[in-house]
């Protein structure tokens, strides 16, 4: 047995040529030429509606569009633009509605050039609260509820499985999940809930070969993917990676450095004295090896005072001069909050890169007056092991998945703002107008 | 399945029934009822021709649910003022019967159910209530008052005398992979219920489906 695939019967308005691709599932159908709605069911095509629609619009997708979806081959069959108005503002949708006689009706929806494939589900979601925020759960996927809204139809063309009327209205609830929404629609008869997913324009664009390229999407859509999120999660992945391989190199590093002791001089100088005539050079040490770090200490006996060691580290042979200053202070004592201490009597300086050679020093001390004087000692060590430039990597490398991870949550906020959750002050006033009682 | 032939009192047509329990078939050549006392066919009145349909199902279909292979013998067209929808009668191999319900490409089998709880009254029915029938739960979708526009095939039962009767849909929450489905057909005092779940074409391995010109 064979049905023809479209039914040809005319339009008693204007007697145009009226088809119908879904035979007996169309229960009207839109007149192409003059726009009446016609009664789909009836041999004569009843007016339902005549010409009522005083905006046009052009579907991006002509009717009778075949195009394979997912795999599945489909017909666009139906067109309407539905608008909601919320706080004082009307935004326009456009839904098609896709047919194949296998496989039922499916739909897709276009806002602001983000698109949604939508199928209407069978099993009625479960619905509770989360705090004022009520959510659905559909085979164990949590919805969150984004906004109320009332929808009306304002434009309609082809034909559809319900008697549609320009101005039909519907109370819509819209859940996500992103790339899922689901979404309530309750007309006064029938309560439908339907699943969209999102869908990149340019897989529509393919799947009915339209011309040119899909128009750059707008805003943030409400069940939009996130795209950093997933790219956020992947490099913190990777960056926790490079931390564990991070910290191993360091333990490693701070396992086999050598940390041999080349020099070391103990001395003693009298603060109150000229600091250019307590200027001395070191007996000459060498330094072995391949070129690496040295470390220079200081520990000064200071007891609540300072000294400052103007230091030059000279390479005999080649006079390459390392010059820098280093500063040891301690203090100590006690206040109504207990003992206290601050500073350190050993410091040191590491002079990164140093090639082997022979090498002295040449130290200009200066102290604090206050004391009489100072015994300090210098010690040279060769290859010392420092964490900073692990952690310095560890900061670096941490950057970038910081910074996709901020998008993430600057996406999130965009989402959420143009939801009834938006965490503006903007509806503060709504909030607190109650509180004037 | 044992076949049993007889000839259509009104055109003398061989009718082949597929089903030998059947109560009524519809004359294929004359659109003639018939309704069968014992091996006599008698003719109760006759059916118009039937609106082009884009179900793909059609009498003679096959197929697979759960572990019974299934034949359609029989097709009742309910008609509501803002639609319809096609009941088709399924015989099993093991012998037993289920209805597959195709609204606008949505499919569901069911079989007629006895819940423990009781079914709530015609006039209490509201959508959006929930109901739990033997365990699930089970919330009402749509109200329809529905009447036959068409029938075809073999029927258990004479529908000749059916008036508009009010129709329940409820879908349940089932699970991740069908969702169950529920229908109250107040038509009979008392309301009957049937229990089913939704299913998707490909799920069924049909045979010997509608045929539509391009697809």
């Amino acid at each position: 047995m064979s049905a023809a695939a479209v039914a040809s019967l005319s339009c008693p308005q204007c007697g145009a040529a009226i088809q119908l691709r879904t035979l007996d599932q169309a229960q009207s159908v839109v007149c192409a030429s003059c726009g009446s709605i016609l009664d789909a069911r009836d041999p004569n095509l009843r007016i339902l509606q005549a010409y009522e629609q005083r905006q046009k619009f052009t579907p991006q997708i002509p009717l009778g569009t075949r195009g394979t979806l997912k795999g599945e081959k489909w017909e666009v069959v139906g067109f309407q633009v539905r608008c909601a108005t919320i706080d004082g503002t009307s935004y326009y949708w456009d839904e098609y509605l896709l047919f194949n006689p296998y496989k039922g009706f499916r739909y897709l929806t276009q806002y602001d050039g983000h698109w949604n494939d939508v199928q209407v589900v069978k099993a009625a979601p479960a619905e509770s609260v989360n705090g004022r925020q009520p959510i659905v759960t559909l085979h164990g996927e949590t919805f969150k509820h984004f906004q109320s809204s009332s929808a009306e139809t304002v434009f309609v063309l082809g034909e559809f499985p319900w008697q549609v009327r320009v101005g039909d209205r519907a109370a819509l609830r819209d859940f996500v999940a992103p790339p899922r929404m689901l979404s309530e629609e309750v007309t006064p008869g029938e309560t439908t809930w339907s699943l969209g997913t999102y869908i990149q324009p340019a897989q529509i664009w393919e799947a009915f070969s339209l011309p040119g390229k899909p128009p750059k999407p707008e805003g943030v859509c409400a069940n939009q993917p996130d795209e950093y999120k997933p790219v956020a999660g992947s490099m913190a992945k990777r960056y926790l990676q490079f931390a564990v391989v991070l910290v191993v190199l360091m333990l490693l590093r701070f396992l086999t450095a050598s940390r041999t002791e080349v020099f070391t001089q103990s001395s003693v100088f009298d603060p109150h004295q000229k600091p250019e005539s307590l200027a001395y050079v070191t007996p000459s040490f060498d330094v072995r090896g391949r070129t690496a770090n040295l470390e220079v200490a200081t520990t000064a006996d200071l007891d609540n005072g300072w000294a400052y060691l103007d230091y030059a580290l000279v390479n005999e042979t080649t006079g390459t001069t390392y010059e820098f200053g280093r500063e040891v202070s301690y203090y100590h004592g006690s206040d109504s909050d207990g003992s206290w201490s601050e500073g350190s009597s050993r410091d040191r300086a590491l002079l990164p890169s140093v090639p082997a050679g022979r090498y002295f020093l040449r130290v200009q001390p200066e102290g604090d007056p206050s004391l009489n004087r100072i015994q300090y000692v210098i010690t040279v060590r060769r290859d010392v092991p420092t964490a900073t430039p692990y952690l310095i990597c560890l900061v670096l490398l941490g950057l970038p998945p910081l910074v996709w991870g901020l998008r993430a949550w600057g996406m999130e906020s965009a989402r959420w703002k143009e939801s009834d959750y938006a965490p503006s002050g903007d509806d503060s006033s709504d909030d607190s107008s109650s509180d004037d009682d | 399945m044992t076949s049993t032939s007889a000839a259509c009192p009104n055109c003398g047509a061989t009718i082949a029934f597929r089903w030998s329990g059947a109560v009524q078939t519809i004359c294929p050549y004359c659109k003639a009822v018939l309704v069968r006392r014992d091996l006599d066919l008698e003719k109760v009145g006759t059916v118009s021709d039937l609106p082009p349909t884009s179900s793909p199902i059609q009498l003679g279909t096959e197929g697979r649910f759960g572990k019974d292979a299934f034949v359609v013998v029989g097709r009742i067209i309910y008609a509501y003022d803002r639609g319809g929808w096609n009941e088709w009668f399924l015989r099993t191999t093991s012998g037993g019967s289920a209805w597959l319900s195709d609204a606008q490409g949505d499919l569901a089998i069911s079989t007629p159910a006895q819940p423990h709880e009781p079914l709530p009254a015609a006039d209490h029915i509201r959508v959006g209530q929930s109901y739990a029938f033997d365990g699930y739960l089970y919330h009402v979708a749509s109200l329809t008052r529905a009447r036959y526009a068409g029938v075809e095939g073999e029927l258990p039962f004479e529908s000749w005398d059916k008036h508009e009767a009010l129709f329940a849909d409820l879908d349940g929450e089932g699970n991740a992979s069908t969702s169950n489905f529920a229908t109250i057909d107040y038509s009979d005092d008392p309301p009957v219920a049937y229990l089913g779940t939704y299913v998707e074409l490909e799920q069924l391995a049909p045979r010997n489906l509608r045929q539509f010109e391009g697809w």
